[in-house]
């Protein structure tokens, strides 16, 4: 991908790229088979993570019966801080990029 | 440095705390440093049947590098406050790396 003008900054590092992403939906995944959809509203560059009304999904495979099942349990909250060492990747959530 | 300038403007709030452990503790966050260690006052474990073995500490110290998420009350965060100060600390960043 070439320069973004975008606000008038440039994109030449990665967390350039998370930085045009304040104020609008993303989707983190973390490490533990979690992942979490809401508004990012302040990193770093640990990536740590501001995100408002945000649903966690956290993936669990149960093994009844020799069939491993994936379950999925969510859980919201209006607003949660991330510690960044958990953070896999964050990327936007529609991918009209 | 922004999270612990922002974590300071949350103290005397009540947050829940989760550890990497699955472990969650709510309280009134007393004090954070530059770690983002914290300090957790009158507190309670959330599921307190399955962890039984804190019921009766009182105040916590948390080493930051345990912590998964802090659970934040939306009413304290100053929302638009916060992406200025964060988009100030990006171009800080990017000052530095040219």
């Amino acid at each position: 991908m070439a320069e973004v003008g975008h606000e008038g900054n440039s994109v030449s590092e990665p967390l350039d790229l998370v930085r045009l992403l304040l104020d609008e939906v993303v989707c983190v995944k973390l490490r533990g088979d979690r992942e979490l959809k809401g508004r990012l509203h302040a990193y770093d560059s640990h990536c740590n993570l501001v995100l408002g009304e945000v649903e966690e999904t956290i993936y669990v495979v149960e093994d009844e019966d020799e069939d491993d099942e994936i379950k999925t349990v969510s859980r919201k909250s209006e607003m949660l801080f991330v510690r960044g060492d958990s953070v896999v990747l964050i990327s936007p959530q529609s991918r009209s990029y | 440095m922004l999270f612990f300038s922002f974590f300071k403007t949350l103290i005397d709030h009540e947050v829940t705390v989760e550890l990497k452990n699955d472990i969650q503790i709510r309280g009134i966050l007393k004090s954070v440093d530059q770690y983002l260690n914290i300090k957790l006052e009158d507190i309670s474990v959330v599921e307190e049947i399955k962890y039984p073995h804190m019921s009766a500490v009182k105040s916590a110290f948390i080493r930051g590098s345990v912590v998964r998420y802090v659970h934040l009350p939306a009413a304290a965060v100053d929302i638009p406050l916060l992406e200025d100060a964060t988009r100030r600390e990006a171009s800080i960043h990017a000052g530095k790396a040219k």
